[in-house]
């Protein structure tokens, strides 16, 4: 059984709101993108299978579209409300991103649900809120991740480089947090048989998603500032990045903290052969015969410390130089330090790890007789798992099925 | 108000905050969350607890600001689990739990004797959610790690960057936030099936494979089409391909380190930010479609950083939302956190007051539910501050055999 299994989820479809029912339809809940006429405009958005552009054949509908089916309704015209409504009279969620005021003006918002399905959930997704003005205006992932705090964080130690986004995370961030609120609403409504309205700010679930620069400024009006590759600062920290043999780049990470990785980093120095080519070995062996607490708090106060801890980095990022990215990341962690490669995604899917974890999920698409693998479960749910139960739907490719449920 | 999730109680011993993240959504909408701690290390195994910043800057266990963000509404009790009678009161505390949580590395609750197999033989339909970068399961296992490490591996810090440069990543740790949201909804999930079920189950919940599902269509280009994402003149991250935009970028105002994002979706908005910039360049014929404009992006950002940089970026924003073009300030913490009323208005930071700290501003969340809000009345606990309140009122314990569980060093 599946954790969502029964439970119906109506989606408007619009961008920003597609991973969330992405997220319910893995689960399996009964996911129901409703379209307009014409079809929802991400159904062109690229990459395309083998690179051709057509109908059907966008891997960006593919991916956030798993797992739903599709039906064509024009909410437009009062037949399309009319069976709008008798749908969600079937369904226990909605989730919307339309801009404030358009359901309403439809007739069509959760006031007006309610009286179809009285313990509906009703999430809707606007940029600053619905009660917000601003959420009238135009919005994308780059300009949500610029105003809601991410960006200031992001970007290179040289400030007259731009600060930078991760793409597709200011529109997933809001997402997910709109899938919490799903699960949340619904872990409610089973206790309480209730359903309710929730309003979610884009703005706002970025605005909780800044580590250090919301804390820093709440707590001690201190403002941190973007370093390359590293946490933003309001004191600037040293490099950890370090290019490997191979041309690719690790993470060196905080290096060695006690007594005993200090005494390891150095023995694997000499294994490597490099001691010879690093001066500061010596503070590697007075770390490992420290008496006492190796405090790292006293860097930059105490001079042997910080020699000791300098040193540390430093035999790592030279052992790092001599090793592939990927040879230094795994020798490295089975010593103990916590270091990292710098993978692509691809890299990181194609590694040993995640595919012994099931983490490649092939899917056949019967239309095209192929299987293509798909990225797998974010959290295995052992019970109930995730699962993509069908590809990405074609343009009303439900209607029939799904309308002729209704009354 | 009701409020969504009273009615369950989580046995807590998550720290930071891909652990604490989690369990503060579920406390801030009503979960009973015990947060239980080591009274000989004063609860540095979160190691947040004596972290700066602080208000007044002094440093002590229950003074650290992101401790105190991160675990606001959690009871917090002290037991020591290298006693037998800290065990006992352990396994007393799983039988009345709903949910356990975890984000130690991997065996640290087994070693205490409470890995997964003794948590269900003490309560059967017990939900375990254990959150680690690699998860317990596959060849890493044993790796350790903190969000920088999650991000470097998953393909996170590589996506985020400006062509020929190296990754700029994430200036925080963005999958301490997300991964903490992923354990929240494993948790929920796990709950709502066994709400239908009578089933618990564990959950072995890794970063790093959260982390690589928010990379869906460049995966599937991989897959697909065997396109890497390490590929001359990529990543680029401020530039949009899917769909493809131009103009698309972060563009520097006049000020100190203040920038604007603009993203021109479709022609109509192209023209109409053409037409409030009004100078000769933007009639170049190679402008004139979006093709075009792809073709010749870099040509066409000087222009605009151009036009940009000797204005303010407000009133950048302010114009071009007058247009109705998508554009955005760059905001720095105190815009957006003490000057915009976006959030203010929407009441996203709370004041609590915590009894060693005073009155401080915390995180709240990103959404407001209509009839089971949620709410942070008060602030993260000081170490041990609940333990003879909890102990009382959960196992019955009187006060004297809490004063002797004191002397004896088990809380």
């Amino acid at each position: 059984m599946t954790a969502l299994a029964g439970i119906r989820v109506i989606e408007l479809a619009r961008e920003p709101i597609a991973f969330v029912g992405k997220l319910c339809g893995d689960m399996g809940a009964d996911v129901i993108l409703v379209e307009p006429p014409g079809g929802d405009p991400c159904r062109n958005y690229p990459p395309f299978l083998d690179d051709t552009p057509g109908e059907d054949r966008s891997l960006y509908w593919w991916h956030y579209n798993s797992s739903k089916r599709s039906v064509v309704i024009d909410l437009d015209d009062e037949d399309g409300r009319e069976r709008f409504r008798a749908l969600v009279a079937t369904a226990d969620v909605l989730i919307e991103g339309e801009p404030p005021g358009r359901l309403a003006a439809l007739g069509l918002d959760y006031g007006d649900l309610i009286e179809h399905r009285a313990d509906l959930v009703h999430v809707s997704v606007t940029p600053f809120g619905r009660n917000d003005p601003k959420s009238d205006l135009p919005a994308t992932d780059l300009t949500l991740l610029a105003g809601g705090g991410p960006m200031w964080s992001c970007g290179y130690d040289d400030h007259s480089l731009p600060p930078v986004r991760g793409p597709q995370q200011g529109y997933q961030t809001a997402a997910n947090f709109a899938f919490l609120s799903v699960l949340t609403a619904l872990a409610y409504r089973g206790v309480s048989g209730e359903g309710q309205f929730v309003d979610l700010s884009q703005h706002a679930a970025l605005n909780v998603t800044t580590e250090g620069s919301s804390i820093r400024w709440l707590t001690a009006r201190s403002t941190v500032q973007r370093q390359t590759g590293r946490h933003a600062s309001v004191t600037p920290t040293t490099k950890t990045s370090q290019l490997c043999a191979d041309g690719r780049l690790a993470s060196t990470g905080a290096g060695a903290r006690n007594q005993e990785q200090f005494a390891l980093l150095h023995e694997w120095l000499k294994e490597l052969d490099l001691e010879s080519q690093l001066p500061e070995a010596v503070f590697l062996e007075m770390g490992a015969n420290w008496e006492g607490h190796l405090n790292m708090g006293l860097i930059g106060e105490d001079d042997a410390v910080t020699a000791i801890f300098g040193a540390g980095r430093e035999a790592m990022k030279l052992i790092a130089s001599t090793l592939t990215a990927q040879e230094f990341f795994v020798q490295s962690q089975r010593k103990g330090f916590t270091s990292a490669v710098i993978n692509s995604p691809e890299e990181a899917f194609e590694d040993e790890h995640f595919k012994a974890r099931g983490f490649h999920v092939d899917v056949h698409h019967e239309d095209i007789d192929r299987t293509i693998t798909y990225p797998g479960a974010p959290y295995p749910l052992p019970a109930c798992p995730w699962q993509i139960s069908r590809r990405a739907p074609k343009l009303g490719e439900h209607d029939e099925e799904v309308f002729s449920e209704l009354t | 108000m009701p409020e969504a999730l009273s009615s369950f109680r989580i046995c807590d011993f998550t720290g930071q905050l891909a652990g604490a993240g989690a369990t503060k959504w579920l406390a801030s909408f009503g979960a009973e969350v015990i947060r239980i701690e080591d009274p000989v290390n004063e609860g540095r195994w979160d190691i947040l607890r004596s972290r700066a910043p602080t208000v007044d800057g002094n440093s002590s266990v229950n003074l650290s600001g992101s401790f105190n963000n991160h675990n606001t509404r959690k009871h917090g009790i002290t037991l020591n689990l290298r006693t037998e009678r800290g065990k006992e009161i352990l396994a007393e505390l799983v039988k009345i739990s709903d949910v356990v949580t975890e984000n130690f590395s991997k065996g640290v609750l087994e070693r205490w004797g409470f890995g997964y197999e003794r948590l269900k033989e003490l309560r059967p339909d017990i939900i375990y959610v254990s959150h680690s970068g690699f998860g317990h399961r596959g060849p890493y296992g044993d790796f350790k790690s903190w969000g920088p490490v999650v991000q470097a591996i998953s393909g996170l810090t590589f996506a985020s960057g400006l062509r020929d440069q190296e990754p700029a990543g994430w200036g925080y740790s963005f999958m301490d936030h997300t991964g903490a949201y992923y354990m929240a909804m494993a948790v929920l999930l796990a709950i709502i099936h066994r709400q239908r079920t009578g089933e618990g189950q564990w959950v072995d919940l890794a970063g790093t494979e959260a982390a690589l599902t928010l990379h869906g269509p460049a995966l599937l280009d991989w897959t697909v089409n065997h396109r890497p994402t390490r590929r001359p003149g990529h990543p680029d991250s401020n530039r949009n391909l899917w769909p493809p935009m131009a103009p698309h970028g972060v563009y520097p105002c006049d000020g100190d380190d203040d920038w604007v994002a603009i993203a021109c979706r479709n022609q109509g908005e192209w023209e109409a930010l053409a037409a409030l910039i009004n100078e000769d360049w933007c009639a170049d014929p190679a402008f004139a479609d979006v093709e075009g404009r792809l073709a010749t992006q870099d040509a066409l950002d000087a222009y605009i950083v151009g036009w940009t940089a000797e204005r303010n970026k407000f009133d950048v924003q302010g114009a071009l939302h007058e247009i109705r073009v998508p554009a955005a300030a760059v905001q720095k913490p105190e815009e957006r956190i003490d000057l915009d009323p976006s959030t203010e208005n929407f009441g996203l930071w709370c004041k609590v007051v915590h009894p060693e700290i005073g009155a401080v501003r915390v995180e709240g969340h990103p959404v407001h539910f209509s009839k089971t809000d949620w709410s942070i009345e008060s602030g993260g606990p000081c170490l041990g501050e609940h333990t003879e309140e909890a102990l009382g009122r959960l196992l019955g314990l009187s006060s004297e055999e809490v004063d002797e569980l004191r002397e004896e060093g088990v809380i």
